[in-house]
């Protein structure tokens, strides 16, 4: 090919490409603007003061709501975090620790591991251990699944955020008299206090829109759920109840629904990520 | 404000015989709002060797840079000025061809991951330069040769380039640049990560592609300046304080600058 | 400090033990079938016969379908942030996308429900008229399919391809792409030639990443698959994906046959997930490792 014409097939090559790839981004943003502003438009206008307060209505009974739902939700989520923060945090603390033998090694991929199981399989799980034994369903079982979906994120998260905090401080912790333990509970986790914060932020939010693993554990329920050891709604399997059905009503209490847990996990993800961002700045 | 006894740069160097294969005209440079360079005018003359000096952060980099327009790839810089390849605006010729034209090899070697082979035949392929696969092996062959390369790797051409040492690297990368023959070759710091004896290969190479090619190198050792140097230009504070012979520079300097720099007094 | 090891271990022991329950709760069905089961296409509570391979194939085929649209498009839109866009642009559009991945299953569920699949049965008849000369876009649409649970996916996955994608094409070091500017490339030429194949065992990592993440995929898929536990040809019609199925019919189930071959579906699942997440994991190690 003469040189003139291949560095013209060259220019629009390089140009073509080029903009197919901005055509790429365009599409892959594009697709979350529809989608969450079609959610919070379609979402926020369906949404009644009823949802929050009142139960769900028998079928064919408009003017029923989700507050047991919301109830639920929350109860999961309490449980989840009392299973799995403590001990992915400490393992966490471990790793950063003692993180460079071949135990620790080890427990990472060990906790990849866990992380990459679906969150279905976790639902089997906690059905064997607990709701075949008990022979009910409960929440207590649906919480464990949660809390243990959230162990592998809370255990690389807190290493991460612990192995960032400068050796100087633990050392000047330590030049001081202080014992190892008290180093780092005094000195080294408080200094990561906020990306620790922000980590189990983040990690609740990704676990509050679980569906999968509930539906056979904390299964539902149409009425208000006393204690643990009953089924519960929540509102992840109650979008996804009313969704398929075919009713109308339904549908819009599931859109409202969608709507109160997309803001939720949205703006606890944005708020998160800026403190984080802002960490970036003020500390280096 | 230019330094206290630093003349203006409105002065031109006294022409020397040699025709001009590159000519810069009151080149200013700026990374954001910091002039790195101010008014540089100079001309490279051709099949010679030219050599920029100066300590470090001087802007003998950012000059080299701006010869092959190679600045344009950092955002926010500006450049105004004129720069004559064989009388022809650089600015205003098509910026591929201009680097395939003004080739340029870099203070730490850069090998592609890929073989031996096809990272020499690289710039041979994009710019169509080899039509069969038998042009492409001479293609690669020669440029090795020229580059001192050959003997030592004829046989493990099909080998990653990362299995090389550091002076085999950067005489790759020479061969890579070389492979497209390029009227000029600019040299940054081409040196500066080797080992004495790889140093001398890359210092033999040079004078002996000086005849077919015209060579530009930046360097922060003056010994290596005064060996391989034709002409010398040194940089001090974005400015060019002088540009002559090499043996004008380090024997008799005209500029006080120059003289306290050469002597060893800073830098 | 023991506590904080007794934790560490605890890790081990939990990810042991669930291993374990999916082991023995799925004996009867491992005894009865054997190996058999992977391969076999029936799926029928009645009369007691199941067998793994229609929700294999579901499974492979809508993650396959959803990887064939995600990754030129989550690789170009990486290429385009990475190296191309302004760096208020890129970290802005990084962010959103980042938001993206956080969206909950269940959501994607919904929004493919009521919005995709409607849109599909528009964009059918337009898809038939071009490609239903073929196998794969025979046959009559009614919307749930799974070519509707491969577009969903997609659209979960690309986030992901993207954002690991991005950074990095970023840690490609500079000096790669000088050399190549220097010898004339063509930015494109650049990217294709200096930057990708340094890039490409990170980016194939993340590919691996997003494909372990949608063979788990149960929600959305299951809204929008039609669960209908058969092997066809064609994309058009409604399958089933072995996390949607376990997640349908788990509380139907009756009987300790049917219920723990669910199970040992789920231990399938489970083993496909860590082979694929191992194999993510080496490659990105691979490439942080440094040069190729």
């Amino acid at each position: 090919m003469t040189g003139r014409l291949l560095l013209w097939r060259r220019k629009s090559v390089n140009i073509v490409m080029l903009t197919i790839t901005a055509i790429c981004t365009v599409m892959a943003a594009g697709v979350l603007v529809y989608i969450l502003g079609y959610l919070f438009i379609h979402g926020a206008t369906s949404l009644t003061w009823n949802f929050f307060t009142k139960l769900p209505t028998p079928v064919g009974e408009t003017g029923g709501g989700m507050a047991n739902a919301i109830v639920g939700s929350a109860k999961l989520l309490m449980i989840a975090a009392v299973v799995g923060i403590p001990i992915g945090f400490l393992a966490g603390v471990y790793l950063s620790e003692f993180g460079d033998g071949p135990f620790a090694f080890f427990v990472r991929y060990v906790t990849d591991l866990l992380n990459g199981v679906p969150s279905i399989v976790m639902g089997i799980f906690a059905y064997t251990i607990i709701v075949l034994p008990q022979k009910h369903f409960s929440t207590l079982a649906g919480g464990l699944a949660l809390g243990v979906m959230m162990i592998p994120i809370a255990v690389r998260s807190s290493e991460e955020f612990l192995r960032a905090v400068p050796k100087s401080l633990r050392e000047g912790a330590v030049a001081l008299g202080a014992s190892r333990a008290k180093a780092i509970f005094t000195v080294v986790i408080p200094a990561a206090k906020n990306g620790i914060i922000t980590g189990v932020m983040l990690n609740i939010a990704r676990v509050s829109g679980e569906t999968a693993p509930l539906l056979f554990t904390s299964f539902s329920n149409r009425y208000w759920s006393e204690g643990l050891n009953q089924p519960t709604a929540s509102l992840p399997v109650m979008i996804y109840t009313y969704a398929v059905a075919p009713y109308e009503d339904w549908h819009q209490q599931a859109w409202s629904a969608g709507f109160v847990l997309l803001t939720l996990v949205l703006g606890v993800n944005i708020i998160a990520r800026t403190i984080l961002a802002r960490n970036q700045h003020v500390a280096r | 404000m230019p330094p206290p006894g630093v003349q203006p740069s409105a002065e031109q160097p006294a022409p020397k015989t040699g025709n001009a294969k590159i000519s810069a005209t009151d080149l200013n440079f700026h990374y954001g709002s910091f002039k790195a360079l101010h008014g540089i005018s100079m001309e490279i003359y051709a099949n010679k060797v030219t050599a920029f000096i100066g300590p470090s952060g001087c802007g003998k980099s950012t000059f080299l840079r701006t010869l092959n327009r190679m600045n344009e790839t950092v955002r926010g810089t500006r450049v105004d000025g004129r720069i004559l390849l064989d009388g022809e605006n650089i600015f205003e010729l098509e910026v591929s061809g201009l680097r395939r034209r003004v080739g340029m090899v870099f203070q730490k070697s850069n090998p592609f991951p890929k073989s031996i082979f096809d990272n020499v035949a690289y710039g041979l392929r994009i710019n169509g330069m080899a039509g069969s696969r038998s042009q492409l092996r001479d293609g690669v062959e020669s440029s090795l040769r020229r580059a001192a390369l050959w003997e030592e790797v004829k046989d493990k051409l099909n080998q990653s380039a990362y299995g090389l040492s550091g002076g085999q690297q950067q005489r790759l990368c020479i061969a890579r640049a070389l492979a497209v023959n390029p009227e000029v070759l600019l040299l940054d710091e081409p040196c500066s990560a080797l080992d004495p004896i790889a140093t001398a290969k890359i210092e033999d190479l040079i004078f002996q592609l000086k005849d077919s090619c015209t060579i530009v190198i930046v360097t922060h050792s003056m010994q290596q300046a005064a060996r391989v140097a034709d002409f010398t230009g040194f940089f001090l504070l974005g400015r060019m304080i002088e540009f002559d012979d090499t043996t004008v520079i380090f024997k008799n300097p005209a500029k006080k600058e120059t003289e306290d720099y050469v002597t060893g007094r800073f830098g | 400090m023991g506590v904080t090891f007794l934790c560490a271990f605890s890790i081990l022991a939990i990810t042991a033990y669930v291993v374990w329950e999916l082991w023995i709760n799925s004996a009867l069905p491992r005894h009865q079938f054997g190996w058999s089961f992977l391969v076999t296409q029936t799926w029928d509570p009645v009369v007691g016969n199941f067998g793994a391979l229609p929700f294999v194939y579901g499974t492979l085929v809508t993650s396959a379908l959803a990887l064939i649209i995600a990754v030129p498009l989550g690789v170009g839109s990486a290429i385009f942030l990475a190296e191309l866009a302004p760096p208020m642009l890129s970290d802005g559009l990084a962010f959103l996308i980042e938001l993206l991945a956080a969206v909950p299953s269940v959501i994607y569920g919904l929004l493919g429900i009521f919005i995709l699949v409607p849109a599909l049965r528009i964009v059918e008849p337009y898809l038939k008229s071009a490609l239903g000369w073929t196998p794969l876009f025979s046959g009559p649409f009614y919307g749930v399919s799974l070519f509707s649970a491969g577009v969903v996916l997609s659209v979960m996955i690309v986030p992901f391809i993207i954002s690991i994608s991005r950074e990095v094409i970023r840690a490609v070091p500079n000096d790669q792409r000088e050399a190549a500017l220097a010898l004339g490339a063509t930015r494109w030429e650049t990217v294709w030639d200096a930057v990708l194949p340094f890039a490409s065992k990170g980016i194939a990592g993340s590919i691996f990443l997003a494909l372990a993440r949608s063979l788990g995929e149960t929600m959305a898929v299951t809204m929008v698959i039609g669960n209908d536990p058969k092997i066809k040809a064609s994309l058009l019609a409604p399958g089933y994906s072995i996390a949607a199925v376990i997640a349908n019919e788990f509380t139907e189930a009756t009987g300790e046959l049917y219920t723990q071959s669910l199970i040992e579906l789920g231990l399938v699942l489970f083993a496909l997930t860590i082979v694929i997440n191992g194999m993510a994991r080496l490659m990105i190690a691979a490439s942080e490792r440094g040069k190729v």
